[in-house]
């Protein structure tokens, strides 16, 4: 009872998932670039796996799985070969939608004085983006309710939003450093995507999330998957599941947190932190950005530039001759505080999708769960 | 029309290099020469080094006797004065002569030490005269330099760039090499100014552009001895190019174990 999948399996209550040999998977390059997409994958680059532009399945990380600890993060042999065998790497979704650094509008002046302001106009590239992980579209939603739902739409976030495609691939592999199960928001990928895949040895059991994956996948004519691969696919994600090791005490911690403003682990955890923002930079949740003047050398134009910025730095508490934040103290406390705490205030729910990232990439290894573990146990 | 605003370029104990931020600028620095009058800058060939300035831009530490006078006079006559590099800005790697017999170096290096007249110390403009900007780097770079020249043209005080490396290293997408490859890298507690060039050439900063602000010193060098680094080894991470900036002085003497 082969079925051809297509735009009609959306309307399906149960979800039609197609089999897409792993000779196959280089037709989904062609299906995505016939539509006009640029293609990023995870690719090996700089002893670490990162998003970066991909033609063909030969670039993917066959047979590289990664160690992660707090602090530490090294690519290692995965037996097998496969192409997904690994948990996030250094990036998230967010370097593609919120850019690191990027000119928002410049401003000229004339002979006479005469101000003009020029909106960058950045026609962003339709991206589509492989290997996306349940965490990270989790992450995704809270960048588009920062971003795209509050009262001010960031139009350079939206422009982009707009012409990004996601294929998640299902992880069946998550590090030590991963909790994605304690706050909800893995391993399996349940929306946020166009088309989710879970690799299994020969292949991929695929599924629609959006009408234009279903019809991604329609032109892709896969046989549905049998009932065998949908159970094994099943069983790998749950076994990654298992596996995870971390956990956050609460999936609110809201008003434990308030609760211990003066715990004195805050102190402990600031004698041990670099406050390099390193944490932030990778939290695929973080948004904070600080805006600044590139003048140009004559005076008479000048950029506006708006780049990542970090409640660890000094500048993030600077208010006209006062630095609010001074101390590392009151820095860990603020970013924690904030995104285990009131976000539920303003998101309605934690900033926190467990993907760990803050924990294998912090340079002296400051694990975000341990903290939260030892001031929750420390509650009134 | 008012007259151009006057600069200088002064030369202390350096090696020269901070000044071809300056020379290297190809057409910025033909730029810059309609925007200010240069007055003194002798590796340009203008020679005037006691003409009244609006901005004095001083290189290298204060190392000899003479420089004591030289310092006081530039002071003097000059409306800012910003010190470019680690030398004037930290003392450079000079200043490693502080930690040690200055009399006994000189006479490790010279054939005639009778003819060396140096001071016992090699230490910052700023623990002589009012500073009133300091840019760090060894080099500091172009932009840094024009970025600053710009601001005081306007009228304001430079925005001082204290944030740390590795900021600059996650703007550019840059993986980190400490924590990828366990390599000892000052980043977390090193200004940025640079651009990160080292991480994005897969090497470790050696903390060439300073202190950041908020800088984690003992943190950082107690993580380099769980990456395997031998107490030495971590003071020389500290003892180097900025060895006399206090925040990095505090950790070398820890790990030289000069506290004990």
């Amino acid at each position: 009872m082969d079925t051809i999948l297509g735009p009609e399996c959306m309307n399906s209550n149960e979800k039609i998932q197609g089999w897409m040999p792993r000779e196959r998977f280089d037709e989904l390059f062609g299906a995505l670039s016939a539509l006009g997409y640029t293609c990023y994958g995870p690719q090996v680059r700089d002893h670490a796996i990162v998003y970066a532009r991909i033609t063909s399945s030969g670039e993917l990380p066959r047979g590289v799985t990664d160690a992660q600890q707090p602090g530490s993060y090294r690519l290692t042999h995965s037996e097998g070969g496969r192409w997904f065998d690994w948990a996030n790497g250094p990036q998230a979704l967010k370097p593609l939608l919120f850019a690191p650094r990027e000119s928002l509008w410049r401003v000229a002046r004339d002979a006479q004085g005469r101000l003009s302001f020029t909106p960058a106009a950045e026609r962003p590239a339709k991206i589509a983006l492989i290997g996306a992980r349940a965490c990270d579209l989790a992450a995704l939603r809270l960048q588009d309710q920062h971003f795209l739902e509050g009262a001010y739409v960031d139009e350079a976030y939206a422009a982009r939003r707009r012409n990004l495609l996601v294929v998640a691939v299902n992880c069946t592999r998550p590090a030590s450093t991963c909790f994605c199960v304690s706050t909800g928001d893995g391993p399996r990928a349940a929306s946020g995507f166009d088309i989710a895949l879970t690799e299994l040895d020969d292949g991929f059991v695929a599924e629609a999330g959006s009408p234009v994956g279903g019809e991604i996948l329609g032109t892709l004519v896969f046989d549905a998957a049998s009932r065998v691969q949908v159970k094994d696919a099943d069983e790998a994600i749950a076994q990654g599941a298992q596996q995870q090791v971390r956990s956050l005490p609460s999936r609110n911690l809201r008003d434990v947190l308030f609760d211990n403003l003066d715990h004195p682990r805050w102190d402990d955890v600031a004698a041990r932190c670099l406050s390099c923002g390193n944490c932030t930079s990778v939290c695929p949740t973080c948004f904070c950005h600080r805006e600044t003047e590139e003048p140009q050398l004559d005076g008479t134009a000048s950029g506006h530039l708006r780049e990542w910025d970090s409640c660890f730095t000094q500048g993030h508490s600077y208010i006209h001759g006062l630095t609010v934040r001074a101390a590392t103290r009151e820095r860990y406390r603020q970013w924690l505080t904030h995104k285990l705490g009131s976000w539920h205030d303003q998101y309605g729910r934690s900033g926190c999708v467990g993907c760990g990232r803050c924990i294998a990439w912090c340079p002296v290894g400051i694990d975000i769960a341990e903290e939260a573990t030892a001031l929750h146990g420390g509650g009134k | 029309m008012n007259p151009k605003p006057k600069i200088a370029v002064h030369k202390f104990a350096s090696c020269d290099g901070c000044q071809l931020a300056f020379l290297n600028a190809g057409e910025k620095f033909l730029e810059l020469a309609q925007l200010v009058e240069i007055v003194h800058f002798v590796e340009a060939g203008m020679v005037a080094p006691d003409r009244p300035v609006d901005i004095a831009f001083i290189e290298g530490s204060i190392s000899t006797p003479e420089h004591l006078d030289h310092i006081r006079a530039i002071r003097g006559h000059s409306r800012f004065l910003v010190t470019i590099g680690a030398c004037a800005t930290a003392g450079g790697i000079q200043a490693l002569r502080n930690l040690a017999d200055a009399d006994e170096w000189i006479a490790g290096v010279y054939a005639q030490p009778r003819y060396i007249r140096s001071l016992a110390t090699s230490t910052p403009v700023s623990h002589h005269v009012k500073v009133d900007f300091e840019l760090w780097g060894c080099p500091v770079n172009t932009p840094q330099v024009m970025a600053a020249i710009r601001q005081l043209l306007f009228g304001v005080m430079p925005v001082d760039e204290h944030d740390k490396v590795c900021m600059d290293c996650k703007r550019s997408q840059t993986v980190c090499v400490m924590v990828t490859q366990g390599v000892p890298c000052m980043g977390p507690v090193t200004r940025t100014g640079c651009g990160a060039i080292c991480p994005r050439f897969g090497r470790d900063c050696y903390a060439c552009y300073g202190p950041a602000e908020n800088a984690n010193s003992l943190a950082l060098g107690r993580r380099f001895e769980g990456l395997g680094l031998m107490p030495d080894a971590v003071a020389r991470r500290f003892l180097f190019i900025n060895n006399a900036a206090p925040v990095f002085a505090e950790a070398g003497r820890r790990w030289s174990g000069a506290d004990d």
